[in-house]
């Protein structure tokens, strides 16, 4: 089997202590194939957010171990964890991180800049993931004049426009009417074959969830259940492409 | 709806053939009802002799228009409303009711396996074309069909998940409410149904 571009080994998270301790997830293990599609799914409060958070490396598990690419998190340097959540993986939270002052353009060129890609091949490529994600015209406006739908798929272009390797996405549809959010879930599923991203989004939606290889549900901090998609004939395959 | 009314949703002033009737019910259902002729020509001989088509023959065959008493009753039809009796009582349902009597592990289980199960129909749809897409129908009836089919998969799914907070995490109040069931008997899945 390749290496997984995301492992996580048992990992636990636990808030607090004593008799206050929140145990926020209780034990999951999950291997990411390199282009695969998981989708966390689970009730409120069960433990999606806080899985995800580890598996970016925004926060280290209580016990278990977080690996990028077969490489333990808890490894590496303060650097490479930088370089890592800059250039190999993209994140799409419940809550925004887009930087007001910046127009939209420059919200996503900015994973690239900070990577050292050129201004112009960083503008192309910024303005092609808003066109992905449907924003091709308003490039030169702020956060702040954009829907919260809008500026969710800002940030969706932000983070595949600066990830090749993973996309952690929670909720991003969370915002979005069902025909909008299924344009961007829809987008989000090319990606694997386009770009070779893995993806693992958290979603309450069933329907959202339904895109992905594999669905994964979550229960008071555990995985109770996977849900592989069957296969599909061949001939049957749908090809699924960018909305343009 | 019933083919007699699909019918007359279909019939116009213009004399048509029973055939023609067919093909437009299936391409207005987006391929999700299939019609044989036999069918189509009973339904068309009952609405005849009811008064809501008018017949005649041309070059030794039939065509049809709608009558008025066949507007009137197509009106009635449109006009209605789906009515709350009886209760629903769908598969799904019923057996998952049916588990909780058996107690919560085996209720868990079975929702857990069938929620896999409709997840996985729903993965199916995403990934292939609809059915009545590869069949040639117009796209926005096939589009129709396929939303129906997804929201109904996400109906079920909601539930389950409802049905499992309920079980996880009761609310007290509806505890002492509940009459205990007596000796809760669990068959040999799949020996016996
Ligand atoms: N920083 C924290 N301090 C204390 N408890 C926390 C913290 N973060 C999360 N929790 C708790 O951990 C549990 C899991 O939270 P988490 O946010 O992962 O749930 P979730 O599945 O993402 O829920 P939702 O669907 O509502 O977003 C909850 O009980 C939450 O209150
Ligand atoms: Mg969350």
């Amino acid at each position: 089997m390749t290496t997984p571009i995301l492992e996580l080994r048992d990992v636990v998270k636990s808030y607090g202590a004593g008799p206050t301790e929140v145990r926020a997830v209780t034990g999951v293990s999950l291997a990411v194939a390199p282009g695969e599609f998981v989708a966390v799914r689970g009730p409120s409060g069960c433990g999606k957010s806080t899985l995800l958070h580890m598996a970016g490396g925004l926060e280290d598990p209580t016990a278990g171990h977080v690996l990028f690419d077969g490489r333990a998190l808890y490894e590496m340097s303060a650097a490479e964890r930088a370089g890592l959540r800059r250039g190999g993986v993209g994140y799409v939270f419940q809550r925004l991180n887009l930087v007001p002052s910046l127009t939209a353009m420059e919200n996503v060129m900015l994973p690239l800049e900070l990577d050292g890609v050129g201004s112009r091949e960083a503008k192309e490529r910024a303005a092609e993931a808003l066109d992905a994600v449907g924003l091709d015209r308003h490039l030169e406006r702020y956060p702040d004049d954009f829907s919260g739908g809008q500026q969710q798929r800002i940030a969706i272009a932000r983070a595949i426009v600066g990830t090749r390797r993973l996309l952690l996405a929670d909720e991003p549809t969370g915002s979005l009417d069902t025909p909008t959010g299924d344009a961007v879930v829809e987008l989000i599923a090319s990606l694997p074959a386009r770009l070779g991203t893995a993806v693992v989004l958290v979603t309450h939606e069933p329907r959202y969830a339904a895109w992905a290889d594999r669905v994964v549900s979550m229960r008071d901090g555990c995985v109770v259940d996977t849900t592989v998609a069957p296969p599909v004939r061949k001939s049957a395959r749908r090809t699924v492409g960018a909305r343009r | 709806m019933s083919v007699r009314e699909g019918l007359l949703a279909l019939l116009g002033d213009e004399p048509v053939h029973g055939y023609v009737l067919k093909t437009g019910f299936e391409a207005a259902t987006g391929g999700v009802w299939p019609l044989n002729v036999g069918q189509v020509y009973k339904t068309l001989e009952r609405l005849e002799r009811d008064g809501l088509v008018h017949a005649r023959e041309r070059q030794g065959q039939r065509q049809y228009r709608i009558t008025d008493d066949g507007l009137a009753a197509l009106g009635a039809w449109w006009d209605a409303v789906p009515d709350d009796e009886p209760p629903p009582r769908d598969e799904l349902m019923l057996k998952v009711l049916m588990a909780v009597g058996q107690g919560r592990d085996h209720a868990l289980d079975v929702i857990t396996k069938q929620r896999s199960a409709v997840m996985a129909q729903l993965q199916l749809r995403r990934r292939g074309p609809s059915t009545a897409r590869r069949r040639g129908r117009d796209p926005m009836v096939a589009a129709m069909v396929d939303d129906a089919l997804v929201v109904r998969a996400e109906a079920d799914l909601r539930w389950l998940d409802l049905c499992e907070e309920r079980l996880t995490h009761p609310d007290p109040s509806e505890e002492t409410g509940r009459r205990p069931v007596t000796r809760p008997r669990r068959g040999t899945r799949g020996a016996r149904s």
